[in-house]
């Protein structure tokens, strides 16, 4: 049984007195990959910036284990935040160029001559030649991929995706994927993946849980939940009989 | 200038990030300062400067001090807005993905004021051509003493004043040669750090 990396219990996050999340309880495993599926506005977002630490939750416990003691976001010090990865939906990259996007974070992490790094980075995305672009001239495919690289660098325990490949163009789609794949494979990183999209978390996750009106609704490893799921909204959401 | 830069960008890009109750009226106090008249800024640095207010100790009034004093307080709200309002259109979201890459509370705050550095040099421009043009502030609290503290704009009044006008074209020509060379100096910076010009 693999190590628990997240534990939360009795969550519940709203904005603007709305409550938007509620999970009694939902454990994360060390070297998963999770994909969080469910329609838009069901929670997904707001479930991987608790989890990424960057909001903390209005009630409930969120415990994230890197090290001995558990730790929320109150209490994360700088370096087990650097542990984590976030990949936005809509990634937002500094006016620089690619290489300077790439290695944003390790130079935030003191490192100055990452050159070799970042050049062997944009190797495994395929975005060499555009080293010295300016990130401003970047389609959508290649920002994302940028987004990606510059968090994929940082070689974080556990890496949130947040619709990576949402209005992507399929070899896009299949290069990112391809990407996440390797990533799992080579370093173990632990990854939680919030996609609409059922196929492309059939394809990836290890586990899958579906979200509905902020409610867990039913999470199981992929082939089970596929195959045989448990909950009939969960039926419905892979035939894409659900109509949100 | 470098006074109202070293007081307006950081205090500007810290009202910009940072939520507080009284922000807005802060933010209108502000604008307000970025059309503050000089003269009156002029007359209020006179009357606490002067021998019967409470910094006439210090022995500042008609010095080059003074003049420092009241055109820093005229450039800065200038410098301040310009800052705030950059920063401030810089989206929320940057500042999330920059912490998720493990920037700390310091380092975003550098990375937005990087982004928003056209709007800061645009804040820089005008809080100088504030500074080059102003005449009024600096000829209450600096009394255009020959040697000390009459610089090109009194001059230009004085010389007028006295009917030179060849002179007074002159020293007009060199003031808008400088504010020339210094907003070119400006623009090239501008350009070097690679936003729009």
């Amino acid at each position: 049984m693999s190590k628990v990396l997240y534990a939360l219990k009795d969550v519940e996050h709203s904005y603007a007195q709305r409550t938007v999340l509620r999970i009694p309880a939902l454990d994360i495993y060390t070297g998963e990959i999770l994909a969080l599926v469910g329609p838009s506005g069901a929670g997904k977002s707001t479930l991987l910036r608790l989890l990424a630490l960057l909001e903390a939750p209005v009630r409930g416990t969120l415990h994230l284990h890197l090290g001995e003691r558990p730790i929320t976001k109150a209490d994360a010090r700088i370096h087990e935040r650097r542990q984590l990865g976030m990949v936005f939906q809509r990634p937002i990259l500094l006016s620089r160029s690619v290489r300077a996007n790439v290695a944003y974070g390790l130079r935030l992490r003191g490192q100055r001559d990452a050159n070799a790094q970042v050049d062997a980075m944009l190797e495994r995305i395929a975005m060499r030649d555009l080293a010295d672009a300016r990130a401003q001239t970047l389609s959508g495919g290649e920002l994302q991929r940028v987004a990606l690289a510059r968090a994929l660098i940082l070689e974080p325990r556990l890496l949130l995706l947040d619709e990576p490949t949402a209005n992507l163009d399929p070899h896009n789609v299949h290069l990112i994927e391809t990407l996440l794949r390797e990533q799992h494979e080579r370093y173990h990183t632990t990854l939680v993946l919030v996609t609409h999209n059922v196929f492309q978390a059939k394809r990836l996750a290890t586990r899958v849980a579906l979200l509905l009106d902020g409610e867990l609704v039913e999470i199981a490893p992929s082939a089970a939940f596929f195959e045989s799921p448990r909950d009939p909204r969960t039926a419905a959401f892979i035939s894409g009989d659900l109509i949100y | 200038m470098l006074a109202s830069a070293a007081l307006g960008i950081p205090l500007g890009a810290w009202l910009a990030l940072t939520p507080f109750r009284g922000r807005r009226i802060l933010t209108a106090l502000i604008y307000t300062g970025m059309g503050l008249p000089p003269v009156l800024v002029g007359l209020i640095v006179y009357l606490f400067l002067s021998r019967s207010g409470p910094f006439g100790s210090l022995g500042w009034l008609f010095s080059f001090q003074a003049m420092v004093v009241a055109q820093t307080i005229i450039a800065t709200p200038l410098i301040l807005g310009v800052t705030m309002s950059s920063v401030l259109a810089i989206p929320h979201e940057l500042r999330l993905q920059l912490q998720s890459l493990g920037a700390t509370h310091w380092q975003t705050t550098l990375a937005v004021l990087w982004e928003a550095r056209l709007g800061v040099i645009v804040g820089l421009v005008a809080g100088f051509g504030s500074i080059i043009s102003e005449v009024g502030a600096v000829m209450l609290v600096g009394g255009n003493i020959e040697g000390r503290t009459r610089v090109l704009t009194t001059a230009i009044v004085l010389e007028t004043r006295q009917g030179h006008f060849d002179v007074a074209l002159a020293l007009g020509i060199i003031l808008l040669a400088l504010s020339f060379v210094s907003n070119s100096a400006l623009v090239i910076l501008q350009h070097r750090t690679g936003a729009p010009s």
